[in-house]
C-alpha cells in the first residue's frame, strides 16, 4: 500500500453511487468504521493485504480506480462472517461481489474469473468430465456426466447476458 | 422422500468418494434421488462476473426441479449457498424475477414459480429425516473415533438465504449428527472459520495459510480426522495437504473424510462400499481402529 497523500481531484465521489445501486451495495454508506469485518476476517488474519474496512473507506472516498484495479474485493473468501457481524447492516460480502461486479465492467475483471467463465461456457460447469471420468463413474456404479448438453445451455447464458466478449480469444 | 439430487462440479472429478458414499447411504435410508443431466453449474463462479447473470443460471437449475415437482437434495456447501440465496432473492424480490422468468421463457422455455426448495443433505438428515429416525440405523457404532467437525460457511450463513435451523456462528447440527454415528465430536481451534477455497484462485499462498489454520487446529486436538460436508472444503484439507506441508515445512497425515463417509461405516457399510479407496491421506490408522485392516 502506498502512503501518498489522497489527492481529492483524483477522487470520484459518485463511486459510492454506483455501488448503492448494485445488488447488494445498497447498504454501504451506513459503514462508521467500526473494524468489526476486519477483526472477523479469516483472510485478513494471514494476509493482512485484504482488509474490508479499508476497501470500504477507500470506496466512499471515492477511490475508484485505487479499489477496481487491485486485487482487494477478490481477496474475499465469502464467508460471511463479516456480513453477520456488521452492527450496521452492511451486507459486506455482498458488497464485495457488487465491487466485482463493476470491476467486471470497467475491464479489471480478475483472471481467475475469466478462466472459470471460458470453463462454464465449453462445458457448462468449471470441471472437465473426461471419457475417463465417466468409466470411473461406471465402475462405481454412478449416472454419466454427459457435458454437451450442459455447455449449449451455458453458451446461451453467457451470451444472452454479453458475458461472451470476455472471454478468452482463440490463441490467447 | 425423493429428492433431484445436485451434484456440481467438484465432486464428479474431486469428490467421487463422496457422492459414492452419499448415494449408498441415503438409498439405505430410504431416501430416493432422481438425476437431472440438464442441471449446469450451479451459478457460484458466474456471482462475481455478473450478479444477473448468476441468477439466470442458478433459476434454470431451480425451475428444471421444479417442474418436476422435486425439492433439491445439494451436497457442496457453495452450490447450496448460491441456490438459497438466488432463491430468496428472487422470492423477495418480484420485480427481478418477472425479469429472469421472461429470460427463462424465452431462451428455455421454463418458468420459476418460487415452490422448490434446497437443502443441503446433513441439513435434510438433521432437520427433516431427524437424529431420532437416524440412530434406528447404526449398526456400528464408531466410539473408537475422535473427530473434527468442519462445517463450511455456507452450511449455515448467511442467514438471510437459510434462516436460522443452526446458529450461523456457532452451529452444532453437524457436531450432533456426528454423534449419532457414535463418534465424538471434539472441539478444535478455528472451528468456525473458512477453508481458504474462495481464494484459492486468486492467491494461493493465502489460501493455504488460511487451511493450515484449520489443520493445526485439528491436529492440535487429537483428532482422527475432519469431517467434512463439502468437496471444496476437502480439496483445501485433503487435496492440498501436502502441498501445505510443504510450503511450510510441517506433517499432518490428517485424514479428511465426509459425513457420508462416516455415517456409512456406522450404518455397517464396509470402507470399500464408501470410496474409502478414493481419500487421497489413507485414513488407514482410522479405519483400523476400526477393526477395517487389509
Amino acid at each position: 500500500m502506498s502512503k501518498e497523500i489522497i489527492k481529492v481531484s483524483e477522487l470520484d465521489p459518485k463511486f459510492k453511487y454506483e455501488i448503492m445501486k448494485e445488488p447488494g451495495g445498497e447498504m454501504i454508506t451506513a459503514c462508521f468504521a467500526c473494524g468489526t469485518c476486519t477483526a472477523s476476517c479469516p483472510v485478513t488474519l494471514v494476509d493482512a493485504f485484504y482488509n474490508p474496512r479499508r476497501i470500504i473507506r477507500m470506496a466512499l472516498y471515492g477511490m475508484k480506480e485505487a479499489v477496481l484495479k487491485e486485487e482487494f474485493v477478490w481477496l474475499c473468501s465469502g464467508c460471511y462472517l463479516c456480513q453477520q457481524r456488521c452492527p450496521q447492516g452492511v451486507k459486506i460480502t455482498d458488497l464485495m461481489t457488487a465491487i466485482r461486479n463493476i470491476a467486471v465492467r470497467e475491464g479489471f475483471i480478475h483472471p481467475s474469473f475469466t478462466a472459470q467463465l471460458d470453463f462454464i461456457y465449453k462445458l457448462g460447469n468449471i470441471y472437465e468430465v473426461t471419457e475417463f471420468d465417466n468409466k470411473k463413474r461406471q465402475k462405481y456404479g454412478l449416472p454419466p456426466i454427459e457435458q454437451s448438453t450442459t455447455a449449449e445451455i451455458a453458451q446461451k447464458i453467457i451470451e444472452a447476458e454479453g458475458l461472451d466478449k470476455l472471454l478468452k480469444k482463440e490463441g490467447e | 422422500m425423493k429428492y433431484a439430487i445436485f451434484i456440481g462440479c467438484t465432486i464428479p472429478v474431486r469428490g467421487l468418494n463422496y457422492e459414492i458414499s452419499a448415494r449408498k447411504v441415503l438409498s439405505s435410508l430410504g431416501i430416493e434421488l432422481v438425476d437431472i443431466p440438464e442441471f449446469t453449474c450451479c451459478g457460484f463462479p458466474l456471482k462475481s462476473i455478473s450478479h444477473e447473470a448468476s441468477i439466470l443460471m442458478t433459476a434454470r437449475n431451480l425451475a428444471l426441479a421444479e417442474a418436476k415437482g422435486l425439492p433439491i437434495l445439494t451436497l457442496c456447501n457453495a452450490c447450496t449457498v448460491t441456490m438459497a440465496e438466488a432463491k430468496h432473492e428472487l422470492d423477495h424480490n418480484p420485480e427481478l424475477k418477472e425479469r429472469i422468468n421472461s429470460k427463462l421463457e424465452n431462451l428455455f422455455g421454463l418458468r420459476y414459480e418460487g415452490k422448490v426448495q434446497v437443502k443441503h443433505f446433513a441439513r435434510i438428515l438433521y432437520e427433516d429425516f431427524g437424529l431420532d429416525n437416524l440412530k434406528n440405523f447404526i449398526k456400528r457404532p464408531l466410539h473408537e473415533l475422535r473427530v473434527a467437525p468442519h462445517y463450511g460457511c455456507h452450511f449455515v450463513r448467511p442467514k438471510e438465504a437459510y434462516g436460522e435451523f443452526d446458529d450461523p456462528e456457532d452451529p452444532k447440527s453437524l457436531d450432533e449428527l456426528v454423534r449419532v454415528t457414535g463418534a465424538e465430536p471434539i472441539p478444535h481451534r478455528h472451528k468456525h472459520y473458512c477453508c481458504g477455497g474462495g481464494v484459492l484462485g486468486v492467491r494461493e499462498q493465502t489460501a493455504y495459510s488460511m487451511a493450515k489454520k484449520k489443520l493445526d487446529g485439528a491436529k492440535e486436538a487429537g483428532a482422527d480426522a475432519i469431517i467434512s460436508i463439502c468437496p471444496f472444503c476437502s480439496v483445501m484439507f485433503e487435496g492440498n495437504q501436502k502441498k501445505i506441508e510443504k510450503t511450510f515445512n510441517v506433517k499432518y497425515k490428517l485424514p479428511v473424510i465426509y459425513y457420508s463417509q462416516l455415517l456409512g461405516l456406522a450404518m455397517g457399510f464396509t470402507p470399500d462400499e464408501l470410496g474409502f479407496s478414493l481419500n487421497r491421506v489413507k485414513p488407514k490408522a482410522l479405519l483400523a481402529k476400526l477393526g477395517f485392516s487389509k
